[in-house]
């Protein structure tokens, strides 16, 4: 019998559990007999690592395999050798990167099981957007689900969040603070059509994620009973039309661009969250600057960003609906991701539930990668004129 | 309650003042008696109850959720009524229920009946729909579409009523005439109640309303102003009326809404709207005979009314108001007693010792106080320089001719007899020439020793009655020219509102000697004074000269041959600690950019200092 000992099991994510050495029989690993959670999944500088898998998922890293569990540019990169995604994330990575954003892909319906090395894997809706899921990976007897970005609340524009029962369950805390409650989206919606009634010779400017939030917010104003012509920003554009390709019914919309400032009176414009302070901002009339997002339930968030109008709609589930659902999934560790991850690990701990951590990096900001379009659109003509010289002393 | 903090949670984030009357004119037309007559005390200050302290608050938040859970979030949003808001338990919720029987978890208690699985993945049966629209177990799901409405949280259960006997929410007039009355005891269980049946922005302004930290950004006067436009009404009428009504001002909204008569001012003491000059410019004399004209000098410190007046019984009650009308008597106590005949003096709040006016720097350190000590009041002795007077016990005098109530002011002052009140004496002048000499040597022209106090000439057609605000011609202002200096752009900020996508908040500085050689120091902040076509010229100088970024703030380029140099114009200097040069500007603002001049000829520190010291001499 060879016993060897590594370093890995020492790693700093691992406080509080006693580590192990590895113990091989007859070249088996002997976590393939006692399975531990942390041998399944592992947090590592490209994410979370599945080694008896043999993927990543949502790396951030260029690897050979990574599971994508939804388009946003934080957990979608380009440049792995092998993707397996449902096929709106993979269709939304190819409008983002082009063709050939990886060597290879693999479209995975929600509930189909795939066998991937020692471990079987499934996707589950996970409410966020579009196509976005929550992986199962299930190794001899213990399922943990990585959930990625996650909300229980309902969305008229993707699939509705499947609780999947589980021994550790991978949950993100974006809004893990109890004062995140985000309360009814069509009541935010409603303060916006307010807003546009009372101030019918003023554009009403939208900043929402370009991905996920912008057509939630247009599938809620239809169902609110808003049915004029609703104007996208350039960088809106491919994204909402890819919606609309997938039945997703958004009504009348139109490109702002090109449109005369006197013509935007009493319109609504979604546009990326960058671009509603900038330059871009002048082809309005008057323009009342409003945000969708779950960041605006703290008013000084919200005044920070000069925002005049905080519209409270969030993809991510707030505070109740993490605690409902963790609690939901009956798992008896609960391993944090980004957000505010110790105040969920605290609440998780009070409850009884083992749970730490998980110190990812590179999560949480959903809008980047949009700021090169917007500034594109942002130069105004004449911007390369020399100044200065017309003023005499 | 609720559409009230509706009103003040938009207000609080609406920049411009139209909008803001429209938010509040659709408020209150929307509203009904008594609601928006409370909501319009609330927003002028006019409501008086004793107010919750914060300590209070903490102990109701703290017996309902996990202290550690609202440290964490206290230290995320840093305000205390916000924070107590936003997670302010759902009735009937208990925080220390643990999740029992784990692992076959029992409903949350935070998530009413949308939480109510009872699958566990370590039983082999396999569980599919549980409750309502909730999913459990392994269900393929499809696509959006077919399944629309059905989320796993169920359709907005934590919007279903929790019993059927609620109370309904309380009302701005529950809360108001609930709060006159209560005892200090009642007033946790009658706070904790209200929270219950509120929402969150209910609760936020509940709660700023009963700590009294409703800051909103808004004044009494546009508060005013908003009532006044939903009668279409000059603001002037209220204002004038204003003292003579009380909460919920019924009588105030049936005559606005064409329902009822004007209401009668029967106070002794009520305000009249103000008189107000236009800058004169060089131009404008070509134009002006000097001879209809008198002058005096334009004293650096507060415009205001003082007002004495006999109430029913006979006795004489004075009011001081700023010359929007609010009501600044209590920061001004010292000032009442000398108040003693019955007469609306128009005139200048100063500071005198020893006989000596002083400048508006010190008149600056007896503003904005929450408590006026007798310590202050010594220190800082208040003193009123009478301009004009608008009535006396028995007439109102608005309709005379500037002379003649120069006149009657003249008589009053000296039958006053008061050292605290004098009179703000005229300039003789033949023409032009000789009051612009005037102008530029107050010192020598009659203003000897409070030369320092003096901001320019006033200008006063001698026929000219007394007309509410800002008639073009009878009443002219000639301010003493700025300081001036020219100082290099350092920082760049995007501003608000309209300008919210400009760089429009310039921080500029000067040289100095700093430890390795010359350096910039900055000494101020402007964000007026430039035309919209220099804003645009600036605006693109600064996003194409940053070489640092943090948040709304770019650094711009300011080195001794690369950088913007601004001619800054400002009315005073004074001492700063708080400030890294040490002094700060009175009302600077950008009067000129100079593209021609390289930031190495910008001014020096030293030469601010010595403006400091003649303009102080200290």
């Amino acid at each position: 019998m060879a016993i060897h000992q590594s370093m890995d099991f020492f790693r700093r994510w691992m406080r509080g559990s006693s580590p192990r050495p590895t113990i091989r029989y007859r070249g088996i690993h002997a976590y393939m007999l006692v399975m531990r959670p942390q041998d399944i999944l592992m947090p590592v500088p490209a994410g979370l690592c599945c080694k008896p898998g043999g993927f990543h998922i949502d790396p951030v890293r260029p690897v050979e395999r990574a599971l994508i569990t939804h388009g946003h540019s934080d957990h979608a990169r380009a440049g792995h050798g092998a993707v397996l995604a449902t096929q709106e994330t993979l269709d939304m990575m190819r409008l983002r990167y082009g063709e050939n954003f990886a060597g290879a892909t693999q479209a995975v319906a929600y509930g189909d099981e795939i066998r991937l090395g020692d471990v079987t894997v499934s996707f589950h809706p996970a409410g966020h957007v579009l196509g976005s899921a929550q992986i199962s990976v299930t190794c001899k007897n213990t399922r943990i689900v990585a959930s990625g970005d996650y909300k229980d609340a309902r969305d008229p524009t993707c699939a509705p969040f499947e609780l999947v029962p589980c021994d550790v369950f991978i949950t993100e805390a974006t809004f893990g603070l109890p004062v995140f409650r985000h309360g009814d989206a069509a009541g935010e919606v409603n303060k916006l059509l307010a807003s546009a009634k009372l101030f019918p010779e003023r554009a009403h400017l939208v900043g929402a994620y370009s991905l996920g939030k912008a057509q939630r917010v247009i599938a809620l104003l239809r169902e609110a009973g808003y049915y004029a012509p609703i104007y996208l920003h350039g960088a809106m554009e491919k994204i909402t039309y890819y919606y609309q390709e997938r039945g997703i019914p958004l009504g009348e919309l139109r490109p702002v661009r090109g449109m005369k400032k006197a013509e935007l009176a009493g319109t609504i414009t979604l546009a990326p969250p960058s671009a509603t302070s900038d330059v871009w901002t002048r082809r309005f009339p008057d323009p009342v600057t409003a945000f969708a997002s779950g960041w605006m339930r703290v008013r000084a968030r919200a005044r920070q960003g000069g925002v005049e109008l905080p519209l409270v709609i969030s993809d991510h589930a707030d505070w109740d609906g993490l605690t409902a659902t963790i609690a939901a999934t009956g798992a008896g560790e609960i391993w944090v991701t980004h957000g505010q991850e110790d105040a969920l690990v605290h609440w998780c701990k009070s409850k009884g539930l083992a749970a730490r951590p998980l110190d990812l990096v590179g999560y949480g900001d959903e809008d980047e990668g949009e700021t090169a379009a917007v500034t594109g659109e942002a130069q105004p003509a004449g911007e390369a004129q020399p100044v200065g010289e017309t003023k005499k002393p | 309650m609720n559409r009230f903090a509706e009103l003040l949670d938009r207000l609080a984030y609406e920049p411009g003042r139209n909008n803001k009357i429209r938010l509040l004119v659709g408020y209150f037309r929307e509203t009904e008696d008594p609601d928006r007559g409370y909501a319009l005390a609330a927003l002028t200050g006019a409501l008086s109850f004793k107010h919750a302290k914060p300590g209070l608050i903490r102990d109701l938040i703290t017996e309902r959720t996990d202290p550690v859970l609202f440290g964490y979030s206290y230290d995320y949003v840093g305000d205390l009524s916000e924070t107590v808001a936003l997670m302010w338990p759902k009735a009937g919720a208990n925080y220390t229920e643990p999740l029992l029987g784990h692992p076959s978890p029992q409903p949350s208690p935070a998530r009413g009946e949308g939480a109510q699985p009872s699958c566990s993945p370590h039983s082999d049966v396999e569980v599919t729909d549980v409750g309502e629209g909730r999913t459990c177990g392994r269900v393929p799901s499809p696509l959006a579409g077919e399944r629309e409405g059905e989320g796993y949280r169920g359709q907005d259960s934590s919007e279903i009523p929790r019993t059927h006997n609620n109370p309904p929410p309380p009302t701005l007039t529950d809360v108001v005439t609930t709060l006159r009355t209560l005892g200090k005891a009642e007033l946790p269980a009658q706070l904790a109640r209200w929270l219950d049946e509120l929402d969150e922005t209910g609760r936020w302004a509940l709660l700023k309303l009963v700590t009294g930290a409703m800051r909103i950004g808004i004044s009494a006067r546009l508060a005013k102003t908003a009532a006044a436009a939903l009668g279409d009404k000059d603001a002037h009428e209220i204002e004038l009326m204003w003292p003579g009504l009380s909460p919920p001002y019924l009588d105030l909204f049936a005559w606005l809404e064409g329902r009822g008569d004007k209401p009668v001012n029967s106070d002794p003491t009520p305000f009249r709207p103000v008189m107000l000059a236009h800058a004169i410019e060089n131009a404008d004399f070509a134009n002006l005979d000097a001879a209809d004209f008198s002058a005096e000098w334009k004293w650096d410190g507060i415009r205001v009314q003082a007002v004495a007046g006999r109430d029913a019984r006979g006795h004489i009650q004075a009011r001081l108001y700023s010359r929007t009308g609010e009501d600044i008597t209590g920061s001004f106590p010292d000032l009442v007693p000398s108040l003693h005949l019955p007469g609306a003096i128009d005139g200048e709040l100063l500071v005198l010792r020893d006989g000596r006016v002083q400048t508006f720097n010190v008149l600056q350190q007896r503003l904005n106080r929450k408590v006026v000590s007798p310590k202050l009041i010594k220190k800082f002795p208040i003193h009123l320089r009478a301009y004009d007077l608008l009535g006396d016990d028995e007439n109102d005098l608005r309709e005379l001719p500037f002379t003649e109530r120069r006149a009657h002011l003249e008589a009053f002052v000296a039958k006053l007899g008061d050292p605290r009140i004098d009179l703000s004496p005229t300039v003789p002048f033949a023409s032009w020439e000789e009051l612009a000499a005037a102008r530029a040597d107050p010192k020598s022209a009659g203003a000897g020793d409070d030369a320092d106090a003096v901001e320019g000439v006033m200008l006063k057609r001698r026929d000219a009655p007394y007309l509410p605000g800002r008639p073009k011609g009878p009443w002219w202002k000639w301010k003493r020219d700025p300081h001036i200096i020219d100082a290099v752009l350092m920082y760049a900020q995007r501003g608000h509102g309209k300008r919210s996508s400009y760089y429009s908040d310039y921080t500029f500085g000067v040289w100095t000697r700093g430890e390795a050689g010359d350096e910039l120091v900055p000494v101020g902040k402007a964000y007026f004074g430039f035309t919209d076509e220099e804003l645009l010229q600036i605006d693109r100088f600064v996003r194409r000269n940053t070489t640092e970024k943090f948040g709304p703030v770019r650094h711009v380029v300011h080195e001794p041959d690369q950088g913007l140099v601004l001619e800054v114009a400002f009315e005073g200097l004074q001492r700063s600690p708080r400030h890294k040069s040490g002094v700060a500007m009175r009302f600077p603002r950008i009067s000129r950019l100079r593209w021609d001049k390289p930031p190495r000829e910008a001014d020096r520190l030293e030469t601010l200092e010595r403006m400091l010291i003649s303009m102080t001499g200290s």
